[in-house]
């Protein structure tokens, strides 16, 4: 009875606490995506040609979050009959999202204007007694490209229309 | 010593290739920290402390890679990869690899 009563709370305090934390930090990503916006991030692995000359820089970021009781409870009775793990796919966003933002803050503080050729690596760090994942870590890593001059001038419109105001080139 | 995701550095030339250099660095999980997760487990929420361990470790294996391209006289890695795997409870590898080259 007293552990049943435990294990309700644990749930409770986690649901609580796990979504509070949850819309916390899905705020505060958005906000500096929103921020971070003009350096995109580019999968591709070469360069084009005219953005020589450039320096170029390693830029990592990594972060490890952790599961709550709740989420970890909602996992569990969805293994038994499968299908969509959301909890889990929320916590492995936040980690993923997360994991960009650092290294892109890293390349800002470059003066970076483009991360180029960008890969994830993922792994979950196990808990240690079960068996279940209790926290996720993400590494973001990319080469950040610092143009020595500024790209060449894209060809003026001749009238912009108010819609094509925030597509001007840098 | 230029490190690398792309294959080339843009506006140079590579003069010698010099085959795969890594680091690597296995660590563990400390009992303090470790306590704090199990807590942290209940919440949710970032676990500081871990992210600090792995960035210092990949930082350590990063160090080892760049130690093995000076002794082979490289002034660049090209195309580095890190990867994680976990070797066995509470203990995780931390692994960097990359191309050697000479760079003009």
């Amino acid at each position: 009875m007293f552990d049943l009563i435990i294990f309700v709370v644990l749930l409770i305090v986690g649901y609580v606490f796990g979504q509070a934390i949850d819309q916390t930090h899905y705020r505060s990503i958005r906000k500096r995506e929103s921020l971070l916006r003009n350096i995109p991030l580019i999968a591709s692995r070469k360069l084009p040609a005219s953005f020589e000359p450039c320096k170029t820089e390693l830029v990592t970021g990594n972060v490890v979050i952790s599961v709550d009781f709740y989420k970890k409870f909602v996992a569990g009775l969805r293994n038994l009959v499968g299908g969509r793990v959301r909890s889990y796919e929320s916590l492995i966003d936040r980690a993923r999202r997360e994991a960009l933002l650092r290294m892109t803050e890293k390349a800002k503080a470059l003066g970076a204007n483009y991360v180029f050729n960008v890969k994830m690596e993922t792994s979950s760090i196990p808990s240690g007694r079960g068996d279940g994942v209790s926290a996720v870590d993400v590494l973001a890593y990319g080469t950040a490209v610092i143009q020595e001059r500024q790209a060449p001038p894209v060809q003026k419109v001749e009238a912009p229309s108010p819609g094509m105001m925030n597509l001007r080139p840098r | 010593m230029i490190l690398t995701t792309l294959e080339y550095v843009p506006g140079k030339n590579i003069t010698k290739h010099l085959g795969l250099v890594q680091g690597s660095t296995v660590r563990s999980k400390h009992v303090g920290r470790d306590i704090m997760a199990g807590v942290k487990n209940i919440f949710g929420g970032e676990l500081t402390g871990y992210t600090e361990l792995l960035n210092e470790s990949r930082e350590e294996a990063t160090e080892r890679m760049k130690a093995q391209a000076k002794s082979i006289g490289a002034n660049a890695i090209l195309n580095i990869r890190f990867s994680t795997s976990n070797i066995a409870q509470g203990a995780s590898e931390l692994y960097a690899y990359g191309t050697a080259v000479v760079l003009e």
